[in-house]
């Protein structure tokens, strides 16, 4: 199953390596990781999405946790929670296309952030899966170049992760 | 307060630290460190003919003491000349901190001479590790090290200390930390009282139980508390390799220890048993043998430090997270204070039939009239010393002679390398104890191809006076190889054969030490005799072994526990 485990890291030299040399040591999947400061500046947060048997995500979240630098974690994918995704995306738009191509962006909710004569380059925020579709919907052979940042999540209500 | 250099700093934080000895080799990006070591008599340094020894050495003196060991090396090739050291340590949880030079912060980055990126290339292999980014530091990362290094379930830690750290003339305040708080590391100092409960109450209700103790009684110093529980409950106690001498040998309640060449009776237990107690031990391969098929009708409490060892090969059914002297002292006061007792038809009828197992097989090999066999090396060693010996060894078939015919009853004398089995610990770790156990007998158990891995400490040996014993089980081959490749693959001996073995015994000579080879059986008691006699002697005993003899029991690959050679031809 597909797991969201968002973590507390220390901000420390040398720590994002120690989390990714895990997964690759102990070979678990990472499908995305995002990682950035947070309002404190003493902390990281990251976000990997993986995938597993439950017994593997239970080990990967104790070996997480093992990390001395790692100062909490949740898996996200246990409540209720919100994904997004941000995509940036150079499609060939000529012609009759550009009015196509606009009409879905607008059903996605995405916007036309750049513009040339032949291309256009379309911002869009999301969970995966609605990026996915966005993609399938404007076909791939129209698409140039897409670049994804990976999953950052959050708990829905009232639950925070903090110190 | 005081104003000294990094490389003062550093060693003073030894000093307060309360460490003895460090084991280690100089270079450039030390030489700083090196010189305030010169000018203080506190701190003692060993020097080493090879860094890896100096990691051994180190682990050697941890699992004899408890505490900590502690390594000094030098940046690029002195660094990675530890990794297996360091990787034979984590593997077994052993506390050690691996203080190693690096080039000067300018020139990290640069392929500057001698530049290793220790950290990337000890990470996978260490409990942490740090990097000193200013002198002011060092006092607290010293302090952070064996903090961390001893606490928990224990392991090595390196740190990485740039050279421009340890400038002589660059002075700062200089004090020591009492106390480290990390906010993201802290090891539980209980277990779940619930979950104790729980767990007490199923072991009083067990028909069947065994108690499966591992390394981490004797690194949790709870030797005596299990010793207590396991005779309160009178239940059977196995324990791995790297839990011997957690339980005494000699006591009756004393199955052996289990796994790939454990005994018939511990093997046999765990399999039909119907509750397993597991102390300090993590359900490695070489106990389960296939987890799949493994004690079907046994429910299972594991007791760890380390939350991630629970139910990682195994699913417990009750698992508790604490150290493990404090949760079985729990555990203690609750079966006193129990109104239940073990039911005594189960559990008599449960020791009958592993008395009878025991009868059926037990520990046993064939003699012969003429060639020595590796075993009664063992056995007579065993009585010579009246089983006191701290003993470490090599990797091979000796080590398993030696952990099955040597009768531990105390903790942190049976010392090896379990969890990676690193071929050159034995001579090395025998170092380490001897140097801090001088009255004491110290053997190490080798094999002619094992030790040859580090031999060249035979002049450290000389040059510090340690007396250590050396056994060589010599059968002229490497043994434990030439056995699977008996059973698995035909007997075809590929490089798994000793051509050219040097002569020991000029060998032992050309460094200053004694050598004794032992060709005859029946010599081998008196000339042991002599050997031990030698106290102030190191020994190179070279003995001739059977060469064809082979490790049993030994379970059949991906069976159950209970699948197992009992000799070359007898299979259960
Ligand atoms: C550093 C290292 N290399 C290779 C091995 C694989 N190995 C395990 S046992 C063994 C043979 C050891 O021979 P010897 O020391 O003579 O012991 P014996 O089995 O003959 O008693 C080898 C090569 C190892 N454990 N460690
Ligand atoms: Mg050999």
């Amino acid at each position: 199953m597909r797991r969201i485990i968002s973590v507390l890291l220390e901000n420390e030299p040398g720590a994002l390596s120690r989390v990714v040399g895990l997964f690759s040591q102990r070979n678990y999947n990472i499908e995305t990781l995002t990682v950035a400061p947070t309002e404190d500046e003493t902390l990281s947060r990251l976000t990997v999405t993986t995938t597993g048997s439950d017994k593997v995500i239970e080990q990967i979240t104790k070996q997480l946790n093992k990390l001395i630098e790692v100062v909490k974690l949740v898996d996200l994918t246990e409540g209720a929670h919100i994904e997004r995704e941000l995509m940036l995306v150079k499609l060939k738009a000529t012609g009759s296309q550009r009015a196509e191509i606009k009409r879905t962006v607008d059903i996605f909710r995405g916007q036309i952030v750049d513009v040339t004569s032949s291309v256009y380059t379309v911002q869009l925020a999301g969970d995966s899966d609605k990026l996915d579709g966005f993609i399938q919907a404007v076909g791939t052979s129209g698409v140039l170049e897409v670049v994804r940042t990976g999953v950052s999540g959050i708990a829905r209500g009232e639950k925070v992760l903090s110190l | 307060m005081e104003l000294l250099s990094g490389a003062d700093m550093l060693i003073r934080s030894l000093q307060d630290e309360g460490i003895e000895y460090i084991y280690g080799y100089p270079g450039g990006a030390a030489l700083h460190i090196y010189d305030a070591l010169f000018r203080q008599d506190k701190v003692k340094h060993i020097l080493v003919r090879h860094e890896q020894a100096a990691v051994h050495m180190a682990d050697g003196y941890a699992r004899a003491t408890g505490k900590p060991g502690t390594v000094l090396v030098t940046s690029g090739p002195g660094a990675t000349n530890t990794i297996t050291g360091i990787a034979t340590a984590f593997m077994d949880s052993i506390p050690m901190v691996v203080l190693c030079g690096q080039v000067a912060s300018h020139l990290i980055g640069e392929d500057a001479f001698q530049e290793t990126d220790m950290i990337g290339v000890s990470r996978p292999v260490v409990k942490h590790n740090l990097s000193v980014r200013h002198p002011e530091e060092i006092p607290e990362v010293i302090r952070k090290a064996y903090y961390i290094a001893a606490t928990g379930r224990p392991g090595p830690v390196v740190v990485d200390i740039p050279k421009d750290m340890t400038t002589p003339n660059e002075r700062y305040e200089y004090s020591y930390p009492k106390k480290v708080k990390l906010r993201s590391y802290n090891p539980a100092i209980r277990g779940h009282a619930g979950q104790i409960k729980k767990a007490v109450d199923m072991l009083l209700a067990a028909k069947r139980p065994v108690i499966y103790a591992g390394g981490g009684v004797i690194l949790g110093k709870a030797s005596n508390q299990l010793t207590e529980l396991t005779r309160m409950l009178g239940y059977p106690l196995t324990n791995t390799l790297m839990g011997i001498g957690c339980y005494p040998a000699s006591d009756k309640q004393h199955l052996g220890w289990l796994g790939m060449h454990g005994t018939y009776e511990a093997n046999m237990a765990m399999h039909h048993s119907d509750l397993i107690l597991c102390v300090g031990a993590r359900f490695d391969d070489r106990v389960t043998n296939a987890t799949e098929k493994f004690c079907p009708g046994a429910r299972i409490i594991h007791i760890d430090i380390d939350p991630a060892s629970i139910s990682k090969t195994v699913e417990a059914d009750v698992p508790i997270v604490g150290p493990v002297d404090a949760v079985l002292k729990e555990m203690l006061a609750l079966v006193k204070e129990s109104k239940d007792k073990p039911d005594p038809d189960a559990i008599g009828s449960w020791w009958k039939q592993i008395d009878e197992w025991r009868a059926f097989h037990g520990m046993r090999y064939e003699t012969s009239p003429d060639v020595i066999k590796p075993q009664e090396v063992i056995e007579l060693l065993c009585k010579l010393t009246n089983g006191e010996a701290f003993v470490t060894s090599d990797v091979g078939q000796h080590q398993m002679f030696a952990a099955q015919y040597y009768k531990f009853d105390k903790p942190n004398r049976w010392i090896n390398s379990g969890g990676l089995g690193t071929m050159g610990f034995g001579l090395p770790a025998a170092m380490g104890v001897k140097l801090t156990h001088p009255d004491d007998e110290v053997l190490c158990i080798t094999g002619e191809g094992s030790i040859q891995m580090n031999i060249q400490e035979l002049s450290t040996c000389k040059q510090y006076n340690l007396p250590v014993k050396i056994i060589n089980l010599n059968n002229q081959a490497l043994g434990m190889v030439k056995q699977w490749q008996d059973m698995n693959y035909e007997s075809r001996h590929s490089q798994s054969y000793m051509e050219s073995l040097p002569d020991f015994i000029k060998l032992a000579e050309a460094y200053g030490h004694v050598g004794v080879r032992i060709e005859k059986k029946e010599d081998l008691e008196s000339k042991l005799k002599e050997v031990l006699a030698m106290k102030d002697k190191l020994v190179f005993v070279d003995i001739y072994v059977d060469r064809f003899e082979h490790v049993y029991p030994m379970q059949v690959a991906r069976g159950s526990m209970k699948d197992m050679w009992l000799s070359k031809t007898e299979r259960v």
